[in-house]
């Protein structure tokens, strides 16, 4: 039995596996995330199977999502970076479905893990960024330069725009790791007041019931930030000046 | 921390890339284009069906106007046969009151000749009478013979005088 808050973190290793020298073991990492891809494609393409004009209500969940994720990266990177609507939306989806499965107790959450998000922030840093080079060649920099500015102030706020730009992905991938790793770290230390506390542990089953409904609204905002946030770095590399 | 265990990251990695290109792929080639589909056909079907909405409320104004330009028409028809009916009516009435008018002055005329005549007739008899009469009284009071030109004369002296 373990009783570490943190071992709902532990990566195991279900069987190994060696891809081109790498370490890819199929781990309950690795399950989770096949999982995840499987109930977001039953989530959307069971939703609209018998697709009709007047939908049902799996239909409109599904339709919902897509508007909103459609909207969202229509107001914050504009009608050029539509043809990035299926990343967007499948970041989004893999994402929320993480967050919440991992609400479920005895799961393991995929993006409580910095080696998950960072890849997904470093790949969205690096995509931005060669994107915006192509968009605009070396006027992708303007990025930098920030207008209506005194000259003698402009060295400074290059340099300090330049490290803002820079610490994108780091923001990005901790924002959402920590926020996930938190909460779950906190509802099993608070689980573990549970038991110690005999009958008054009725007191910590009271908090965690409530603080379970704040980490799943967590959960759907976290996921709706790293969209958001990935549509406003895509908006840069469509529109770099300010 | 088991986040931090260097040994996790490979795995880890290599699971997400795998895991999230199948997802992208799904959605990218299969779902998305379905739901995108779908709210197409929608938008389609509702402009159409507002286009024949609109379509049929032409339809009703320009029906309506029709049937009020019927209507119109038909009262002010309606308004020319009163007045045309009205108008024959009044003709024969006058054409009536004509006739009748003249068939009575016609039998008041008639009656006044068969009057005039009558008076006249009479008025001959009585001077015939009166002046048979003057006659009479002259040659009885006198025993003279009073010719009847003479009588008649003096007769109508007279009755003229008492006529008028």
């Amino acid at each position: 039995m373990s009783h570490s808050p943190l071992d709902q973190f532990k990566v195991k290793t279900l069987f190994e596996l060696d891809i081109a020298g790498f370490d890819a073991s199929f781990t309950n990492s690795s399950a989770f995330m096949l999982a995840i891809v499987l109930l977001i494609s039953f989530f959307v393409i069971g939703g609209m199977s018998k697709a009709s004009a007047v939908p049902t209500r799996w239909q409109s969940m599904v339709e919902m999502v897509y508007e909103f994720i459609s909207s969202m990266l229509h107001e914050a990177a504009g009608r050029e970076a539509r043809k990035f609507f299926p990343f967007i939306f499948s970041l989004f989806m893999f994402v929320l479905f993480a967050n919440l499965m991992g609400m479920i107790p005895y799961t393991f959450t995929v993006t409580s893990h910095i080696a998950v998000t960072f890849t997904l922030a470093a790949v969205i840093f690096v995509g931005v960024t060669v994107l915006g080079f192509i968009n605009h060649g070396m006027g992708f920099l303007k990025l930098f330069v920030p207008t209506g500015v005194p000259m003698a102030l402009m060295p400074i706020l290059i340099v300090i725009e330049f490290i803002s730009y820079l610490t994108r992905p780091i923001s990005l991938s901790v924002r959402l790791f920590a926020n996930m790793m938190a909460g779950h770290t906190m509802l099993k230390v608070l689980a573990g007041f549970v038991a110690s506390l005999g009958v008054f542990g009725i007191l910590p089953i009271v908090f965690i019931t409530a603080l379970t409904g704040l980490e799943i609204i967590i959960a759907i905002l976290q996921a709706y930030v790293f969209a958001m946030l990935t549509c406003i770095y895509l908006n840069d590399a469509y529109h770099p000046s300010h | 921390m088991p986040q931090l265990d260097p040994n996790v990251f490979s795995p880890q990695i290599i699971w997400l890339v795998i895991s999230f290109a199948i997802l992208y792929l799904v959605m990218a080639k299969k779902a998305l284009p379905q739901v995108a589909k779908t709210l197409g056909e929608r938008e389609t079907r509702i402009a159409t069906d507002l286009d024949e909405a609109e379509s049929h409320r032409l339809e009703s104004v320009e029906l309506e106007a029709a049937y009020e330009k019927t209507l119109a028409e038909a009262k002010a028809e309606a308004g020319g046969n009163l007045a045309v009916a009205r108008e024959e009516l009044k003709q024969g009435l006058d054409a009536r009151k004509t006739k009748v008018n003249s068939d009575i002055s016609a039998r008041i005329e008639i009656a006044e000749a068969e009057v005039n005549k009558a008076k006249d007739e009479a008025m001959g008899d009585l001077e015939n009478m009166a002046v048979e009469a003057c006659r009479t009284i002259v040659s009885k009071l006198t025993g003279d013979d009073v010719n009847e030109k003479t009588a008649r004369k003096a007769v109508k002296a007279k009755l003229s005088a008492a006529l008028n």
